[in-house]
């Protein structure tokens, strides 16, 4: 299961699963909720998450929210602990966050408001020691190695 | 297995290689489990920094292992994530692999290391010490005993399954072994009860991270249960809620109604008293929940449900409404439909003292006269 699209099931063939072809409803508060949360986005820069994992949804509410935001230009994947899958829906600012886990099943399933999700960016301890890390890496390649090299600039 | 938990979490888990955004994930996993708001994110963070693994002592008593199982089928954290990295399991004989007096043993040893730190874990009930010790014991040695000398100096102690929380099927009548929960035997510890037959892995593992985040017991319902996941009643976040307040119910398994997805209130369904997280969570990995298979409630994570009437029959509800003031409530909505469930719940608690048992005789006759 390497497929970057968070999986949304087909429906069950045949309306086996009672009440599979048909709608719950639950899709429609948490769009307005989205609506609530762009608009804090919009006027403060205040981002949001909300956890899907704890929405009493039915056969089918998921898929038709999924189905509602569509899907955007970006896609990417974070390993560690095994895979998160970010997808950007068709609205900006509204991202699709799939925390997986090492065995590939689903841990989390989050909508993040916000310019960037927070797992996609570098966390702040990590960015202070980039510089140190670049050095080291340098160090390491042998391509800074000739003893005339002219001295790191200060 | 035996690992001494004098590293906070987060030494130990850079120790495994977990990078800044594992962490991170770890976190934001956690507070779903825990049915938190991802704005806790930040603050699980710094606590999961800081914690330190408690030693975990597991008892299984009276039980069909069914907890156990549910729990290695627990992917939030995995089982493995759990016991290398969140608790210290030194104790549990199901899963450990050392036997006889080394198992014993290292029971005594985490008790004196960890004494008055270290959580207890109890699955299964435990015959009263009224009872013939004989029916269930561990090592020669009868659970009551056991119970008793490993809870002395916990810090705490979780009830496990409905059985351990509210005596499960062991005390449903007649009640042949003097079966017992174990609240109604530890009286000066806290106990916290995560009933459930089984309960939801997620269930299990969320109230562990609970006193890990916290480093304390989470708040709980008047039954000793964690509000975070017994706080609602299934029927409150049903999703077929909204066709038990239009009234629309299936009748039979097969009818129209239940093609339809109806509300399954008729066809016994024990949502509306009972208090617990299937209709968020769920199970199997979250894919699906009894109800939304298609078949009622049966209250499993409430006291005496083993004895509390048919798993077929509707929630028994006060004399004075009869089925025509329950169709009208049923439509009448939310508010109607909340209060009918503390009447029938509160009907429950005062039946449950005069419930006779059921004869074979009975059944057969029953079965003979309902249609199917
Ligand atoms: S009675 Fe059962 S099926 Fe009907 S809404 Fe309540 S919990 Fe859901
Ligand atoms: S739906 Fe009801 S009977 Fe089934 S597991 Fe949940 S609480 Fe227990």
């Amino acid at each position: 299961m390497s497929s970057l699209e968070p999986k949304i099931d087909p429906p069950a063939p045949g309306g086996s699963c009672p009440g599979a072809t048909h709608e719950h409803g639950h899709a429609l508060p948490i769009l307005h909720e989205i609506r609530h949360a762009l608009e804090r986005l919009l006027a403060g820069g205040e981002s949001t998450c909300i956890d899907l994992h704890s929405m009493p949804f039915g056969p089918g509410d998921l898929e038709r929210l999924t189905a509602v935001l569509g899907s955007g230009e970006v896609q990417a994947r974070v390993e560690a602990l095994g895979p998160t899958l970010i997808r950007e829906t068709a609205i900006p600012g509204v991202w699709l966050v799939d925390y997986r886990s090492l065995e590939d099943q689903r841990l989390s399933y989050q909508i993040e408001i916000a310019a960037i999700p927070e797992i996609l960016r570098p966390r702040p301890e990590d960015l202070a020691e980039s510089l140190g890390v670049l050095e080291a890496r340098l160090a390491e390649s042998g391509l800074d190695a000739t003893p005339n090299a002219s001295p790191p600039s200060s | 297995m035996r690992k001494r938990p004098d590293k906070t979490l987060g030494e130990s888990l850079r120790d495994h290689g977990l990078s800044r955004r594992g962490f991170l994930k770890l976190c934001a996993a956690t507070a779903s489990l825990m049915a938190l708001p991802p704005s806790m994110v930040p603050a699980i963070a710094a606590a999961l920094e800081q914690a330190r693994r408690p030693s975990v002592i597991w008892l299984s008593f009276q039980e069909c292992t069914g907890c156990t199982e549910s729990l290695t089928r627990a992917h939030a954290p995995t089982l493995e994530d759990l016991i290398l990295d969140f608790i210290s399991l030194d104790y549990h004989h199901t899963l450990q692999a050392a036997s006889g007096d080394a198992a014993e043993e290292a029971r005594f040893q985490a008790m004196e290391e960890n004494k008055g730190r270290y959580l207890v874990i109890v699955d299964g009930s435990i015959p009263g010490p009224d009872a013939n010790p004989g029916f269930s014991t561990v090592a020669g040695h009868s659970n009551y005993d056991i119970l008793m000398e490993t809870v002395e100096h916990a810090a705490a102690v979780i009830a496990v399954g409905t059985c351990a929380a509210f005596g499960g099927l062991p005390q449903a009548r007649p009640n042949p072994t003097g079966a017992m929960s174990v609240m109604e035997l530890v009286r000066d510890k806290p106990v916290i009860n995560v009933p459930g037959c089984p309960p939801i892995p997620m269930v299990i593992t969320g109230v562990v991270a609970h006193y890990l985040v916290f480093g304390r017991l989470p708040e709980l319902d008047g039954y000793g249960r964690p509000l975070a996941f017994y706080g609602q009643s299934i029927h409150d976040r049903c999703y077929r809620r909204p066709f038990y307040d239009k009234g629309l119910f299936a009748e039979s398994f097969d009818d129209e109604g239940a093609k339809q997805g109806w509300c399954l209130y008729r066809l016994g369904c024990k949502g509306p008293t009972t208090y617990n997280a299937c209709a968020t969570m769920k199970w199997n990995d979250g894919t699906s929940w009894p109800v939304e298979a298609g078949h009622p409630c049966l209250g499993c994570s409430e006291p005496k449900f083993w004895d509390a009437g048919g798993f077929y029959e509707p929630v028994s509800v006060p004399l004075t409404l009869g089925p025509t003031t329950l169709l009208g409530a049923g439509a009448a909505g939310a508010v109607v439909g909340g209060g009918l469930a503390t009447l029938a719940r509160k009907q429950r608690k005062e039946e449950a003292g005069a419930r006779q048992p059921v004869t074979v005789d009975e059944l057969e006759q029953k079965l003979s006269t309902t249609p199917p």
